[in-house]
């Protein structure tokens, strides 16, 4: 089916609804998990915006910095998680909105 | 590096030994001979350098440079000096004369806390004036200037846990201020001047006198001007005077070397160097005559009255630099060098003959005051060498013929007559009476302070402690600057003897080559030498008549003389006595006002308005912080939120604009 020859603006449009939800998710859950998980949403979002182009253009550098989002993406997963349950072992809680210490 | 160099860097060098060995080391302090030596000789050794470059000197002047200071375009100002014959003349009286003094200080000091300081300050002052007489541009002689003054600043105020001797001080040093100020201001029009002329911006005196300074126009007026009122700040004319004999708080030995041999007759010198602007501004010429003409009168009268022997020889100064002036004023530029010099070999000797006097007379232990003369008398038994110096002196100062000082009042006097009568300027005779008038003021309060002190009564009971003559070191300066002030006037002999030939000063040293070339009365012709005989034989009469009739009376009177004096004179006396109230009406019209203005206006705007703009800000900053920091919620949700908002923000301008 023609619908389902791979184009641009399909690839893309996967991206942005995923970048969508993501960005919906961390500005709407409180838990601070699914906050995390719905970074790496976009993360991922862009990723894959990232090897689209890069497919398309017939240009590696795109699939390169692909590589460079996902050490990122661990390492901020690695430093995140720990804060997280740093959180917990203090307030048996990870609910953001119970942690507001650094306000005026 | 030129040897000529030493004569500039070996005061500073001296001035920085001791200053930096007494700060750190207590035992160095306590080296008086060692100090003292030290400072003499870092005197002594320009002094001999200076001697050799004026017995080999042959017509041209020797430039040295020790290094370039500012250099940009074309301009070049340079830590550059000339040997001509004015500087070369200057220098021998500064550093002779500071040398002497040094030696004397060395035995005046003795056991003073601040031994090494004042010859610290003193080897500065040497180095200071040494730029002053030696740069050959502007910008190092203000440095110079500028240098004498805080050195002078310094020794005033030496003795300065004593609040009077720090108000006098700072007294010399406000009044010196406004006159640095008329320093600046003429710089600047020189300097704007020199570029406008040639296009080439300079400060070297040779440039500036290269120039053509056009008769009464207005830069030559106020460049006169402004540099005249600057020579009033320094060299104590009506009517910055006042801060001199204040300055008399300073120890006596400063006395002698700032405040009567050397930094009063910087504004001489300098009036002297610029004479080739001051002889085309002849209304200038002839308002610096009439100021030093009153300046001469006013010290001389308030001087009858003093008791204070450093008031009398204080206000003796002032009036004695209002003779130089009345010399600059008729264009007689190396007749006033003349009686620079004659005047620091027989003021520096009476000045030190006081220290003497004064270091005896406090070493009694009778007098509350070793310095007021009514309490002294007889003086002559206890002290032969300071009596016989101070004598010879008086006699010198007062202008008794032959000695030094009778040569170069007698030339200024006759130079002014003479521009009055071959000029025609009527202003002139007015000068010339009150000079002559002064001249036997002069002669009496002179004679009337070396006879309080040294002969009359024995007004003192000295209970065992009599009064003892000074060490070799305060004696020999005092032999030597006696000699001079005997011999000193030869090397002018007036013109009717030779043509004037016989006239070094004029003839030889300053006259017909180099810098001072010109003697305005010289363009004006001579007078006949039967005039000359006749001015001669009048202010000899003058000073003989002075001396005798003082001479007279306080033999016969004695201290009574006073009383006498002051019932013939009834309210002048009282106004004589009193200074004639000038520092009185400078704090009614001056301080005072100036301190109303300051607490009334001046510090209401600074508590009201400056603080207000300073706390204003302060409240501001507060206030709107307040407004602000509810933004920080602490919700990592909120902080997202801003985010997203913000780069929904920068999206939507990137599209759309």
């Amino acid at each position: 089916m023609e619908i389902f020859e791979p184009n641009l603006y399909l690839y893309l449009s996967v991206s942005a609804v995923m970048f969508a939800i993501g960005t919906l998710g961390v500005l709407t859950r409180r838990n601070a998990i699914v906050i995390f998980m719905c970074v790496e949403l976009m993360l991922n979002a862009v990723n894959l915006t990232l090897v689209t182009f890069s497919r398309f253009l017939d240009d590696a550098a795109g699939s390169m910095l692909v590589f460079f989002v996902m050490c990122v993406a661990a390492a901020e997963a690695v430093v995140g998680l720990a804060i997280i349950i740093a959180l917990f072992r203090n307030k048996r809680d990870i609910d953001v909105n119970n942690f507001n210490l650094f306000k005026w | 590096m030129d040897i000529n160099s030493l004569i500039i860097l070996l005061p500073l060098f001296g001035a920085a030994i001791i200053g930096i060995l007494g700060f750190v080391s207590e035992s160095f302090r306590k080296q008086e001979a060692l100090i003292g030596g030290l400072g003499t000789l870092m005197v002594a050794v320009p002094f001999g350098l200076i001697l050799m470059n004026f017995l080999g000197y042959h017509e041209h002047p020797v430039h040295f440079r020790i290094f370039d200071w500012i250099v940009s375009g074309t301009i070049n100002v340079s830590f550059g000096y000339t040997l001509d014959e004015l500087s070369l003349l200057m220098g021998l009286i500064v550093t002779g004369v500071g040398s002497l003094i040094h030696i004397y200080s060395i035995g005046y000091m003795h056991g003073d806390k601040g031994y090494y300081k004042f010859f610290l300050y003193l080897n500065l002052f040497i180095f200071a004036m040494l730029n002053l007489i030696l740069g050959d541009n502007m910008a190092v002689m203000f440095l110079g200037w500028e240098g004498v003054g805080a050195c002078s600043y310094f020794l005033i105020g030496f003795w300065y846990e004593d609040m009077a001797k720090a108000a006098a001080a700072q007294k010399a040093f406000v009044a010196n201020r406004i006159g640095d100020f008329a320093m600046l201001a003429a710089m600047f029009l020189i300097f704007d001047y020199t570029g406008k002329a040639t296009g080439n911006y300079s400060l070297n005196f040779s440039d500036i006198l290269g120039l053509d300074w056009a008769a009464d126009s207005a830069p030559t007026f106020w460049v006169a001007l402004l540099v005249f009122i600057a020579a009033t700040g320094k060299s104590a004319q009506i009517p910055l005077y006042v801060w001199l004999p204040d300055a008399m708080a300073g120890p006596t030995p400063v006395s002698a070397l700032i405040h009567a041999a050397t930094m009063v007759t910087s504004g001489i010198y300098l009036i002297s160097r610029l004479g080739e602007i001051f002889i085309h501004a002849e209304g200038v010429m002839a308002f610096i005559g009439i100021m030093g003409a009153l300046t001469a009168l006013l010290a001389a009268l308030i001087a009858i009255a003093q008791n204070d022997i450093k008031k009398v020889l204080a206000y003796s100064t002032v009036s004695q630099l209002g003779f130089m002036f009345m010399a600059l004023g008729a264009g007689a530029f190396t007749t006033a060098i003349f009686h620079v010099m004659t005047h620091a070999f027989f003021k520096a000797c009476l000045f030190l003959g006081s220290g003497s006097v004064i270091h005896a007379m406090d070493h009694t232990h009778a007098v509350e005051d070793g310095q007021d003369i009514r309490t002294m008398g007889n003086l002559k038994k206890y002290m032969p060498a300071t009596h016989i110096t101070f004598f010879v002196s008086t006699l010198a100062i007062a202008g008794i013929p032959l000695f030094s000082g009778f040569f170069s009042k007698d030339e200024i006097l006759g130079k002014v007559f003479a521009n009055g009568l071959m000029g025609g300027e009527f202003i002139y005779y007015l000068v010339w009476i009150i000079g002559a008038f002064t001249a036997a003021l002069t002669a009496f309060y002179m004679t009337r302070v070396y006879f309080l002190t040294f002969r009359g009564k024995e007004r003192f009971n000295a209970h065992g402690h009599d009064p003892h003559e000074s060490p070799a070191t305060m004696t020999i300066p005092l032999y030597v600057l006696g000699f001079l002030a005997v011999v000193g006037g030869f090397v002018g002999l007036p013109e009717v003897f030779d043509h004037g030939h016989l006239n070094w000063i004029s003839h030889h040293w300053l006259g017909h080559h180099g810098t001072v070339t010109m003697e305005h009365t010289e363009d004006l012709g001579h007078v006949s030498a039967g005039i000359e005989w006749a001015l001669i034989l009048f202010s000899s009469l003058i000073a003989i008549g002075g001396v005798y009739f003082a001479w007279n009376f306080y033999t016969k009177h004695d201290l009574e003389g006073d009383t006498i004096i002051k019932n013939k004179l009834g309210k002048l006396y009282d106004w004589m006595g009193n200074k004639f109230y000038v520092d009185e009406l400078y704090e009614f019209v001056l301080i005072k006002p100036f301190v109303r203005a300051g607490t009334d206006v001046i510090m209401v705007f600074d508590k009201y308005v400056l603080d207000g703009i300073v706390n204003g800000i302060g409240s501001l900053t507060l206030f709107l912080a307040d407004v602000f920091k509810r933004i920080q919620t602490g919700y990592v949700g909120n902080y997202a939120l801003m985010i997203v908002a913000g780069v929904m923000i920068l999206l939507t301008y990137l599209f759309f604009f």
